[in-house]
């Protein structure tokens, strides 16, 4: 995974609240392997026609086609459990989402993608997607080690995130590599659960 | 300290805590052909799966219903046909049990793994896919994970989670006439509604669970989800362990005494303590129906669409007047005056053993005016029905007898609906297009799709059965 550290780009205001997981990657596109296809995947059947022509979409134009942060509304990713929303997002350049909440699953996929969620308020979200359309192609500033936000007007906003999930991502740790680090413990806990439950393992 | 259910098997499951996050053992994985994601990221990675025996896969989500004679090479959609192929070779390359398009055992994820005590009191199973919280109903802890955590648990055997907080539901007394495990778990949707388990694992209590069959507590477990929980679980009692007994992946002879002795400590002590507790009564419960695009938005047969205008919180009245649109219905009609296209009896909510034989009953006392389709869930199911003679009624009956998979519930396997078309369905989601572009959804039980068969409306299948 790679790691998280700081970033500065420009972002991208989405107005909607209640962005599902499946407007960011329709459910036909689910199966289409991890790669570069998935930055058309992104917002799909709002952004292009059935022909693959472009249709008017805030993602379509410069300087937004930039965005590497998109600011977002409340519930950001409910919905179906499907990672291709993730891998759309990360595809097109997309590595923080700011929103006022977030699906719960959807958050999950994005840590274990080296994406990085971030829950401001819903003043503080509605208020930068403010200044992002009056000054199109403005930046945000992210430091998560310091656990900021700079917001265009150059304000800095603080976000709360968890230890492990904060180590995980700054150190671009995957879930395994912490995992195994626990070797003898899991040794451990299965010899004496298989003891106790043979009849699983036959 | 009394414990509740979920806490004794959370407790007996956790290998390490680390700041707050606790490491934990997983007993069965589940998965399908969808889930290719997952074997990528583990070969990109160049990792091997942990414990192979531990991992089964289903071919179900993509797999046609109808022409299933040949195999993998009848399946016309190659796309589909190379999935299908490619969760074959993932299988056999990682020693992975997989019940196959061809396997007499074939079926839904959710349906097969019972079927073969695969699933079993006091486990912990993810799966990838959300209602994998059905097996819930053996007193079993599971949910649904993405691909990164199914990666994870094929890799490590274990999971990462965080502490979770318990929701009591109690319901006590008998289901009426007509009222079915189905029209409970809507009822109790259409209370707490699809955010009311957020954040909390369910447990369902109360004597109207007591006295379901299996098949019926799988039903209600199924659609924990749909409330916004990501496990619902039913203690493991009598009803369980007969339903078990002599299943192929079942503990036997000495081994049968040592799980039952473990079993049997599962249920929630006396006192044990829930974060949260919603009480309701069987006999207030009807025979169910969705107007609205969310599961919670529906109410019993007997009811009409509401008005919009009549809700105070605008948050809502908007949310109503999108699904009113979206459904194409009107505001105050009676529920029993919408007219259908379509049924599907099926999925991983209704498709077991029971509900055919409810849909049957029903059938017996009319012909379909509409397309309907009953699906079974598995091959298993399917045989069963047979030998009941079950095919041949609802054949009779102007229904059409298919071949096992999630067919029409997620509409990715070439069934699906067409825009505006109206679909009566004993399925588990009524989003927008969830069975095809622009179609509709109305969920129901297996005897309630059935009655809308014969009328060719939403019917209340209680007047239809009294009338006979
Ligand atoms: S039947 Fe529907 S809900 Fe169940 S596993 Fe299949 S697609 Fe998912």
């Amino acid at each position: 995974m790679t790691p998280f550290t700081t970033l500065t780009a420009i972002a991208a205001p989405i107005d909607e609240p209640n962005v599902d997981t499946n407007q960011l990657c329709p459910t036909r596109f689910n199966k289409v392997p991890r790669g570069p296809a998935y930055a058309r995947v992104l917002f799909h059947d709002r952004r292009f026609n059935a022909d693959g022509s472009e249709k008017e979409h805030l993602l379509n134009v410069a300087p937004f086609n930039r965005a590497q942060i998109i600011v977002a509304d409340r519930n950001w990713g409910s919905g179906s459990s499907r990672e291709s929303a993730v891998y759309a997002l990360y595809e097109f350049g997309i590595r923080c989402v700011i929103a006022s909440s977030f699906g719960d699953i959807h958050a999950n996929n994005c840590y274990k993608n080296g994406l990085l969620p971030v829950v401001l308020s819903d003043d503080e979200c509605a208020s930068m997607r403010k200044l992002l359309r009056e000054h199109p192609g403005s930046t945000i500033s992210v430091d998560l080690a310091a656990q900021t936000v700079m917001d265009p007007a150059g304000k800095a906003h603080r976000f709360e995130i968890h230890p492990v999930r904060k180590k995980c991502l700054l150190e671009g740790l995957d879930d395994i590599a912490r995992t195994i680090q626990y070797r003898n413990e899991l040794d451990a806990f299965e010899a004496a659960y298989q003891a106790e439950r043979p009849w699983l393992y036959a | 300290m009394p414990l509740t259910l979920f806490e004794k098997i959370w407790n007996r499951h956790v290998v390490v805590e680390e700041e707050g996050e606790l490491l934990l053992h997983v007993d069965r994985a589940f998965f399908h052909e969808g889930s290719s994601h997952a074997f990528a990221k583990l070969e990109q990675q160049g990792r091997t799966i942990a414990r192979p025996k531990q991992v089964f896969a289903f071919n179900d989500h993509y797999v046609p219903t109808t022409g299933r004679d040949k195999g993998v090479n009848g399946i016309v959609n190659g796309e589909i046909r190379n999935m299908v192929i490619q969760l074959q070779t993932n299988a056999e390359r990682h020693g992975i049990t997989l019940f196959g398009i061809d396997d007499p055992r074939q079926g839904i994820l959710h349906i097969v793994p019972p079927e073969q005590g695969i699933t079993q009191p006091g486990l912990l199973i993810c799966g990838a896919d959300s209602h994998t919280s059905t097996h819930g109903a053996f007193g079993t802890l599971a949910f649904g994970i993405g691909a990164s955590d199914m990666m994870h648990v094929m890799a490590t055997q274990t999971i990462w989670q965080r502490a979770q907080k318990t929701l009591r539901i109690r319901v006590d007394g008998t289901l009426g006439f007509g009222v079915s495990p189905k029209d409970v778990i809507l009822a109790i949707i259409a209370k707490i509604g699809v955010a009311g388990g957020t954040g909390h694992v369910i447990e369902y209590a109360g004597s109207t669970f007591r006295n379901m069959s299996m098949e019926g507590r799988m039903t209600v477990c199924n659609m924990s989800i749909e409330a916004g929980a990501r496990a619902g679980m039913i203690a493991p009692d009598e009803t369980t362990y007969a339903y078990m007994h002599g299943r192929p992946y079942a503990p036997k002879g000495a081994q049968w005494d040592a799980a039952m002795a473990l079993w049997k400590r599962l249920p929630s002590d006396d006192g044990a303590r829930f974060d949260r507790e919603v009480t309701m009564n069987a006999a207030d419960i009807a025979p169910m129906v969705t107007w609205g695009t969310n599961p919670e938005q529906g109410g019993p047969i007997t009811g009409v669409v509401p008005n919009p205008r009549d809700l105070r919180d605008e948050i809502t009245a908007q949310e109503t007047a999108s699904a009113i649109e979206y459904q194409g219905l009107t505001p105050g009609m009676a529920l029993a005056d919408i007219q259908v296209d379509k049924v599907f009896i099926g999925s991983c909510t209704n498709a077991r053993i029971e509900d055919v034989r409810a849909v049957a009953e029903v059938a017996k006392l009319g012909r379909a005016v509409i397309p309907a389709w009953v699906v079974p869930g598995s091959q298993l199911v399917k045989r069963q029905a047979e030998q009941e003679g079950l095919d041949k009624i609802l054949i009779a009956a102007n229904f059409e007898w298919r071949e096992p998979g999630c067919s029409l519930c997620t509409a990715i396997n070439g069934d699906q609906l067409q825009p505006g078309e109206r679909c009566a369905s004993t399925s588990n989601r009524n989003f927008k297009g969830r069975q095809g572009t622009g179609g509709r959804t109305h969920l129901v039980s297996p005897a309630m799709a059935a009655a809308a068969a014969l009328k060719g409306r939403l019917t209340d299948v209680r007047e239809l059965m009294r009338g006979s």
